[in-house]
Formats: C-alpha cells, sequence, structure tokens
C-alpha cells in the first residue's frame, strides 16, 4: 500500500478531506505500466491522475521533466494549471507546472525546450511537435509518466491516434513512461484500455464509484410536439419554467444550425430578461470566450451549447442539464449528464426533450437504457492511415530513422497493433516519393535512402514546413462574419462558404442569437448588418450530423413493440394506433416496407433503422435501380429510421429492388465523383501532408496560384485510382458518411426479409418523412415524363395540339 | 452550341468552352497559361509531392482543340511552362506529346512571368505577336490598342437557383480579352478582384467555360 508523502497528507487533513478510494487505488496501482480511471466527472479524477507525480515529486529530488499531462483542450490545460497551482502553493511543494498548448508564446517554448517544468500540460498536437525537435531525447529525459485526461474523447479521433503514435515513440526512448488514462463512463473500458496501453502491455482498469443514479426524465409539456421538426419551439416555454427553476442550467443541442434556432426562440420568450447565453464551435472566439469567462463568474442562467461543452472546464454550480432533441447516441447522453451537479455524492438531474413525436419514442428508449446503464458506441475504427503518414514525417523531421524500427514503433501503438508491414511500406513509399504509379520525382524525393539503409529529408529545411503542418484537425472552407465598418467590423463567427455562395445581398440569417442582412462579400469575409426584425433565413453549419447508434435503434424497435406503452403521452399513443391500424409496426428480423399512393405519385418507404447517412446512401442507391427498371423515381428524402421513395410508379417487389448483391458495385460508381469524397479527400490529403494546411489560408490573400484538391482528387482519379490515399478516402468515406458498413448490417440483420405492407394513403410513421428538409431530386426519365404531360396538357388547352 | 461567338476588333472569334480561343477566319487558335511541369517544379523548390500527370492531362486536352479545329497557328500566350526548368525535365512522352502538336503549323511561344526566355522546342519565340490589329501578350499593357493576353487566371462565380457556381473564364470587353488558364492545376483569381474589376470596362463581359461556354454580364459576377 502506497502512502501519500506527509506533506500532501498533511494538506488534505488540515482540510478535513479525505483520499478517495478511486484515488488510494491509483496511487497503490501506479507502478503499472498503463492504468485507466473510469470516474464520473467532479469526483477529484485529475487530481487522482496527478497524485503519484506530486507523492514522487515531493522531496524536490527529480531534475527535469517528470509527468506530461494531455488533454484535448487547451482551455482545459490551462483550468488544470489553476487548479494545480493553489494546492501546490499551500502545500509549499517545489514543484513547477506549466503550459504549452498552441498558445504559448514562442519564448517560453524555446526557453521551455532548454529548461522543461516538471509537469507540462500539452495537447496532442504540441506534444507531437516537441517530438519532431532533433532535441527531443535531451527535453524528455527522465520522464516518467503520462497523463491523458478524457481519454474517451481522444479514442473517438485522429488526434488520440496520433497522441498514442507519439506515446509510442517517447516510450521507445523513454522505456519506464508509466501512463494514466482518465475518462468519463464508457460502454467499453478493455477496448479503451487497449488504445491507452502499448501493444502487448494490460491497462489495469479501475473504476470509481459512479455515485448516486442520475435523475432524469422526459421534460412535461402540455404542449402537444408536431408531427416531424427538429427544433424542440413547442417546448420553449417549459423549458424557460424548468431554468427559471433551476440555479445554473445546461441546454445541449445536436447542431450548430438548431442551437441557434433554439436559442433565438428562448430569446423571444424570454420576458424576465434570464440571462441564456450561446456556445457552438462556429461563433468567434472572442463571443466563446465571453460566454465562459460569464458562466465561470455565475453571471448566466443558463447556456445553449452544442458538442462545443461536451467537455471542459468543471462548472460546479450547474445543477440541469436538458438535451434539447434526441440524444442520438446514449453514451453521450450520460456524458453530458455527468456535466451538472460535480458534487460527489448528489444525484446528476436532467431532462430530454423531445422535438417531435417520433422522438418521445427514442427519447423514451434512451431512458430506458441510462437507467439499465446500457452504453452504445460503435466499434473504434483503429489506424488510420493518414494519420501515420504524417507520423512517419515527423519522426523524419526529428532526424535520420530505421525503416524496420520505426514499423516496430509505430505497432506498439495500441491503435495500430495490427498494421501490416505492407500497408506501413505503402505509407512510407507515399511519403518518399509520392507514392505514385508513375515515378515522376526521384531527383525530388521528400525523404531518401541513405548507404546505411536509414531514411532522412532530402532537404532538411523541409523538417519546418512538416512541423508547420501538425495535426489532425482540418476545417472545412469557411468564411469569417463581421459586422460591415470600414475598419473591419466586429467578428461574429463563421459559415461555410457554400452556404455563404447562396446567399444574396438582402438576405437574412441567424449568427450567434442575433439576425444579420448580408451586406456583400470583400477579401473572402462575409460582410453583414444588424436586422432586428426579419424571419431570418437559416445558417447552415458543417458539424457532423450523428446518426442514432445501432444499440440505441434497436432499442426504439424495441419499444415500438413493447405492449406496455403506459408511460408514453395519450397523442403518442394515439399515434401508434392508427399505425398499427393502417399499417403494421416495425420490428426486429424482418425489415418493412410500405408502399401508398400519394397525390398521383406512388410511395416506398423503408423502415431500416440504420442511421441517416446509410438511409441516404440507400436512397441514391435504391433510386439508380429504379431508374434501370424503369420505375421512374422522383426523389427521396431520409431519416434516421427510414427512407422515403416517390415516383410514378409503384415498386411491386421491394425484395427484389433490396437485393444485397450489385449493390456495392453500384456504389463505387457514383462515389468517386461524389462530393462528399472530394470532401473527405481534401481533409485526409492535408493530414498525410500532400497538401499543405497553411496553403489552404493563402487562397484567401486573392492569389492565383492555389488551386482546389478537388482537382487533385480527379487528376488522381483519371490517372491513378489505385493510389494510397484514393484508398484511404474510400475505406473512411465508405464508414463515416457513407456509412455502407450499416446497410450492409441491416441487410445482415434482417436477413433481407422483406415484409411489405400495402397501405391505403399516407401512415403516421412515414408522415414525418414528408417534412423532412433536404429531399434530394432524382432528375431522370421521370423528369421529362413529366415535361411531356405538361406540354401535351397545356398544347391541349391551347387548342394547339398534333402541331409538330 | 458549346462555344461563344463574339466579335473583336471586327473580328468574329469563338470562346471555347474548353478554355481556348478560336479565330476561325485565321484558322488561329491561341491557349494561355498552361503551367506545364508544375508539380515538378512543386517538388523541386518546396518539397511538395502532388500527383505528376497535370502535364500529360494539360496536354491531352490542349490536344483534343488542336485535333477539332486543325489550326494553321497556335499561339502560347505565355507561362506556358511553370519554369524554364520544367522545360528540360519534361519526360520522353511529354516531350513527343509536344512536338506532335507543334508539328506542321506555325507555333508561337509568347513570353510569360514564369517562362521568360527562348524555348528549345519548335516554333517561334516572341515577347509579343500582332495579327490584323490585335496584339497578343502575356500581360494586359495600357495601349488602347486591340488586346489579347492571360496572366490572370480569371474565374467567376454567378448565382443560379441553387447555389454559387464558380468556373474559369475569359473576360472581354471593346478592347480586351483576358484568357483563363489552361493549365490543370492552376487556380483562379475572382474576376471581382480590384486587379481585374478596374482594369476591364464596367460593360466587359464574362465567359464561363466548362461543359459550355457561357456569357455573363462581370458586373453581376
Amino acid at each position: 500500500m502506497a502512502s501519500l508523502h506527509t506533506t500532501i497528507q498533511g494538506w488534505f487533513d488540515a482540510r478535513g478531506w479525505q483520499v478517495h478510494p478511486h484515488q488510494r487505488d491509483l496511487l497503490n496501482a501506479s507502478d503499472a505500466a498503463s492504468n485507466l480511471l473510469i470516474a464520473p466527472t467532479g469526483g477529484g479524477k485529475t487530481l487522482a491522475g496527478f497524485l503519484p507525480s506530486l507523492n514522487a515529486l515531493a522531496e524536490g529530488e527529480h531534475e527535469g521533466l517528470h509527468t506530461i499531462y494531455v488533454s484535448p483542450l487547451k482551455a482545459l490545460a490551462a483550468d488544470i494549471e489553476r487548479n494545480l497551482q493553489t494546492p501546490l502553493a499551500q502545500m509549499g511543494l517545489p514543484i513547477r507546472v506549466e503550459q504549452r498548448t498552441g498558445d504559448t508564446s514562442q519564448t517560453v517554448r524555446k526557453r521551455q525546450r532548454v529548461d522543461p517544468p516538471h509537469i507540462l500540460l500539452t495537447t496532442p498536437e504540441s506534444l507531437a511537435l516537441l517530438i519532431s525537435y532533433e532535441d527531443a531525447d535531451r527535453v524528455f529525459a527522465g520522464v516518467q509518466r503520462v497523463i491523458i485526461d478524457e481519454a474517451h474523447a481522444l479514442a473517438g479521433s485522429k488526434r488520440g491516434d496520433q497522441l498514442m503514435l507519439a506515446l509510442a515513440h517517447l516510450q521507445q526512448h523513454h522505456p519506464d513512461l508509466k501512463r494514466i488514462g482518465l475518462s468519463a463512463t464508457v460502454e467499453d473500458p478493455r477496448a479503451l484500455g487497449q488504445f491507452i496501453a502499448s501493444t502487448g502491455d494490460t491497462c489495469n482498469i479501475l473504476n470509481a464509484d459512479p455515485g448516486p443514479d442520475p435523475d432524469i426524465s422526459m421534460l412535461r409539456s402540455d404542449a402537444t410536439p408536431p408531427w416531424a421538426s427538429a427544433n424542440a419551439l413547442y417546448a420553449v416555454p417549459d423549458v424557460i419554467r424548468e431554468i427559471t427553476a433551476a440555479n445554473t442550467t445546461l441546454i445541449f443541442v445536436n447542431t450548430r444550425a438548431q442551437a441557434e434556432i433554439f436559442f433565438h426562440g428562448l430569446w423571444q420568450a424570454n420576458v424576465d430578461n434570464l440571462p441564456i447565453g450561446l456556445h457552438h464551435g462556429s461563433l468567434s472566439k472572442d463571443a466563446r470566450a465571453r460566454v465562459e469567462t460569464a458562466m465561470i463568474a455565475g453571471k448566466l442562467r443558463a447556456i445553449v451549447c452544442t458538442g462545443s461543452l461536451d467537455l471542459g472546464i468543471d462548472w460546479g454550480d450547474v445543477d440541469l442539464v436538458m438535451q434539447i432533441g434526441a440524444p442520438k447516441e446514449v453514451k453521450r447522453l450520460v456524458q453530458r449528464i455527468g456535466r451538472s451537479n460535480h458534487r460527489y455524492d448528489q444525484p446528476s438531474r436532467a431532462i430530454i426533450v423531445p422535438a417531435n413525436r417520433f422522438e418521445i419514442i427514442e427519447c423514451q428508449a434512451a431512458l430506458e437504457a441510462v437507467r439499465a446503464s446500457d452504453l452504445d458506441g460503435e466499434p473504434r475504427h483503429n489506424a488510420p492511415l493518414d494519420v501515420l503518414c504524417q507520423h512517419i514525417l515527423i519522426i523524419a523531421a526529428r532526424g535520420a530513422f530505421d525503416e524496420t524500427a520505426l514499423f516496430d514503433e509505430v505497432r506498439s501503438a495500441g491503435p495500430y497493433r495490427a498494421l501490416d508491414r505492407p500497408t506501413f511500406d505503402q505509407c512510407l513509399d507515399f511519403c518518399a516519393t509520392g507514392g505514385y504509379a508513375f515515378r515522376a520525382y526521384d531527383r525530388w524525393q521528400r525523404l531518401m535512402r541513405l548507404p546505411d539503409g536509414s531514411w532522412r529529408l532530402r532537404d532538411p529545411r523541409q523538417a519546418a514546413k512538416i512541423r508547420m503542418n501538425i495535426g489532425t484537425i482540418v476545417d472545412t472552407e469557411t468564411l469569417a462574419v463581421r459586422m460591415k465598418h470600414s475598419r473591419g467590423g466586429r467578428p461574429l463567427g463563421e459559415v461555410e462558404e457554400a452556404f455563404a455562395a447562396t446567399l444574396e445581398i438582402g438576405d437574412t440569417f441567424l449568427i450567434g442569437g442575433q439576425t444579420v442582412r448580408y451586406e456583400g462579400l470583400r477579401e473572402m469575409v462575409v460582410q453583414v448588418t444588424k436586422q432586428a426584425a426579419k424571419k431570418p433565413k437559416i445558417a447552415v453549419f458543417s458539424g457532423t450530423k450523428f446518426a442514432t447508434s445501432t444499440q440505441l435503434s434497436a432499442r426504439v424497435i424495441d419499444r415500438l413493440n413493447n405492449p406496455d406503452q403506459s408511460m408514453l403521452p395519450d397523442h403518442t399513443r394515439d399515434w401508434l394506433d392508427v399505425q398499427k391500424q393502417v399499417s403494421n409496426l416495425p420490428q426486429h428480423g424482418t425489415l418493412m416496407v410500405e408502399s401508398f399512393p400519394r397525390a398521383d405519385q406512388q410511395y416506398t418507404c423503408i423502415y431500416g433503422f440504420a442511421g441517416r447517412n446509410a438511409h441516404q446512401t440507400l436512397g441514391l442507391l435504391l433510386t439508380r435501380r429504379m431508374e434501370q427498371q424503369s420505375l421512374n423515381p422522383l426523389g427521396f428524402v431520409a431519416n434516421d429510421y427510414a427512407l422515403l421513395i416517390w415516383g410514378l410508379d409503384a415498386v411491386d417487389d421491394p425484395a427484389a429492388l433490396l437485393r444485397p448483391d450489385g449493390l456495392r458495385d453500384g456504389l463505387h460508381d457514383w462515389l468517386g465523383n461524389n462530393a462528399v469524397m472530394k470532401r473527405s479527400f481534401r481533409t485526409i490529403a492535408t493530414i498525410a501532408g500532400l497538401i499543405e494546411k497553411n496553403s489552404i489560408g493563402k487562397r484567401k490573400s486573392g492569389r492565383q496560384a492555389t488551386f482546389s484538391s478537388d482537382i487533385l482528387y480527379d487528376t488522381l482519379r483519371k490517372y491513378d485510382p489505385n493510389h494510397v490515399l484514393m484508398t484511404i478516402t474510400e475505406q473512411q468515406a465508405m464508414r463515416g458518411l457513407v456509412d455502407f458498413g450499416r446497410i450492409e448490417e441491416m441487410l445482415e440483420r434482417t436477413k433481407a426479409r422483406v415484409n411489405h405492407v400495402r397501405a391505403a394513403h399516407l401512415t403516421p410513421l412515414a408522415a414525418p418523412l414528408l417534412m423532412e428538409i433536404n429531399k434530394v431530386p432524382i432528375k431522370g426519365k421521370a423528369e421529362d415524363i413529366l415535361i411531356e404531360t405538361a406540354s401535351a396538357t397545356l398544347m391541349q388547352a391551347a387548342g394547339v395540339q398534333n402541331l409538330p | 452550341m458549346q462555344d461563344h461567338l463574339f466579335s473583336f476588333a471586327d473580328q468574329t472569334l469563338t470562346a471555347r468552352a474548353t478554355g481556348t480561343l478560336w479565330w476561325e477566319s485565321e484558322k488561329l487558335l491561341c491557349v494561355s497559361d498552361m503551367h506545364l511541369g508544375k508539380s515538378e517544379r512543386i517538388a523541386r523548390k518546396h518539397g511538395g509531392l502532388l500527383p505528376p500527370f497535370e502535364t500529360q492531362d494539360t496536354l491531352a486536352r490542349l490536344g483534343d482543340d488542336i485535333l477539332t479545329l486543325n489550326p494553321k497557328t497556335v499561339i502560347c500566350l505565355g507561362d506556358s511552362f511553370d519554369d524554364l526548368e520544367c522545360l528540360d525535365s519534361l519526360n520522353t512522352a511529354n516531350h513527343k506529346r509536344l512536338c506532335a502538336l507543334t508539328a506542321g503549323r506555325t507555333w508561337i511561344w509568347i513570353e510569360g512571368n514564369h517562362d521568360a526566355g527562348p524555348v528549345d522546342l519548335g516554333g517561334t519565340h516572341m515577347k509579343h505577336y500582332m495579327r490584323h490589329g490585335i496584339v497578343f501578350r502575356h500581360i494586359a499593357e495600357k495601349t488602347g490598342l486591340p488586346e489579347i493576353s492571360g496572366h490572370f487566371h480569371p474565374k467567376a462565380r454567378i448565382p443560379t437557383a441553387a447555389r454559387g457556381i464558380s468556373r474559369k473564364c475569359f473576360l472581354t470587353d471593346k478592347n480586351k480579352i483576358i484568357m483563363p488558364a489552361f493549365g490543370t492545376y492552376t487556380g483562379g483569381l475572382s474576376a471581382n478582384h480590384d486587379a481585374l474589376s478596374t482594369m476591364m470596362q464596367p460593360d466587359a463581359i464574362a465567359i464561363l467555360t466548362g461543359q459550355k461556354a457561357v456569357p455573363f454580364p462581370m458586373q453581376n459576377t
């Protein structure tokens, strides 16, 4: 049993505090190579992570760097520094703690490389940058520990993969390095442990007492939610009531656009002028910082936010979390609930607010999952190769390397444990020569092989460029939005370039909770003026649209078929009864397809429960097949549960339409030319080092020299379709926006057994789809038929038939 | 009709959807800013290893136009090569492709800022060239004479019902034509950038390239 250093123990005693059991457990286990502590927010998790380091440093005998703390957020690093400095000062311990992030000044960074602190607080990108310097060995000399905070969040992203590669490299040079991961509740702690630990090491998993069960419920409302709509505006008065009753409320909304709409709705009904703020990733840094500061100072009663506040600073006095719209994923819901009430012994309180009638069922299913502690999560996809390419370049920036040693080192990183040598060689070849079928760059290779077999940069000046491109976050092409002013007005935030392109002077949209009028584009800045009264056109922001998880979808089918529906509101029960009368309910093991006529068109609704992205893809594939079968499809629309297709002719044999064989081939053809692929390619090519990150910025200076990454994609597709970056792009798109895996999983799950129901008219379950936006028109033969018909009708009406 | 006919200095010219300019009565084809060898130069100067297929692609597209039109004269309006070293490092296949195009016709290389200096290929190398009172040069000048130039890589964005669409374009007014860049790896400078909007008359026309050459008032882009 490890004991705390007397100074630290004395500090606890003086305050009458006990060391939490999980803090003690971690201290006892701190000799293990890897530990993963799973604890709810506010349980002293971070201090638990630091205690082994503080214990070791308390005597003041350690020279140089001892512990690296990595967090996904710069703000978190800053917060941790504040939270460590105070107790350290009180204890009078001789421990130096410093941050090193993108915000740290050049002078401080230089000094840190010569004279590192005992504890360095940093981010995955800043750590990757540090290992790329020739003097990395000296900087890291003596390092003993690394603490990975919010490990669950890092594990879900390429930033986590980059971090694990950097740690694998450090571990090679400093074999004693011990790892501690800190995580919120996750569905598969073992998988997260494998991610954190070196390949072959077992990760010791510690679970803290999760505290009392959360107090979570669905919003009580007398208003009837609409059949479709995602913005939950019907619930605004009830939400205001809850905000008023609580001290501080965090209101999570699924997308940035919905956040803008809901925030706008709240303020229109906010007669008491409750201080309510807005926070999302498309707002300017200043606007976000203002809201954060006001929140920390306790000046806000509520914040409407998106995933931008999923992580971050602990706000102790948040006593209510609201989730607007169905949560899509149980795990995320649980983690969000954990953001309220950070006192360990009190339950977190949360209210979920369904946006429409179908979401009542989804929210009920999610509530049941939370109560059963049944967390979901998609399996992690290991080894993104674009990140590996960047890592190879980072290692090359540091100096000469041996390829086999690097391969072994990369495989020691958890996410890359199954990487094979040919794939690694392909990535190395890409870094060295570009990896093209046509060997064009023999003279200008980026990496060259020395006579002793090792690799190094052909031109050492390249190292600086590689360092400038470190990182795996690639921004979408966005434009800044500013108030129109002669000397550059106040920045409000940013919108996607594609959205800006749809704007005409005089159009209005919401940003940062205010309605603004578009005045024009000047030097790549969207200029706007204030426009209070007008009803806005809505900004579409990038931000990922999450699809409902597989497990939650299954629970929704369960919920639909559960004989006990007493917990559902009357209007929702009636709605389901009508559905059963006119059609049927989707069941496990079969794929329900409804057909019904409506306004001279034939509708087919497929209840795939595979998520919006997969349904969207299925819609493109099926309408292609329908076009080939002369069924004249006119369009389709998808949501998380179903796909609705309409056209001139009825689909009589949906089973044949859904035949799995050949489906993938059709995909390959249209994918190639798809905007989704081009967008993925841009990100991958940037991470892998084909496109320079900062060359994207240069576009904005109006130089004619830069050209779009789409051109590179088209060129590769034409001349070298099997290039490694094309392969990576297809793989990542297939399981990301295309989500083809879930289509295959759905056909597998139902064995493509189709339960075809012919209904006399539109059914209650299909109705919400008609009100979805983002309908996709099919411009095939059906359009010609419609034009001919309309033309014939009009010609006849005008008495000019039979003219050539 | 995929191309756009217009009159300029009492002559009828065709702005082709492909981005070349055709003078039917003279059997003259003009192409600008091919930037051949760009990926090689980027590798040499900056270390980036872009897909090395753009020279082949640019020459293939130019070859299509030459095959269709069989011009007597071809004028390359400067920045034909991304720099003069690119010329030396043209691989054999591309060198052959280029020679096949020049054979049997008058070929004029106007020098640009990227490729100032004589080229070691067939054809004539010139600073500028004049035919029937029309001057061909790389960078526009304020002479008042009818003039065809390149250099700026103009592109224009037009609003459509669905979204704004951006394409490479010709800019034309009474006295000036500015050609779009023909090279595969060439970006564009927006037609509403000061450098272009101050140079062209207010009534200038932008002719967008792509599947079809479409004229648009430059002020509306």
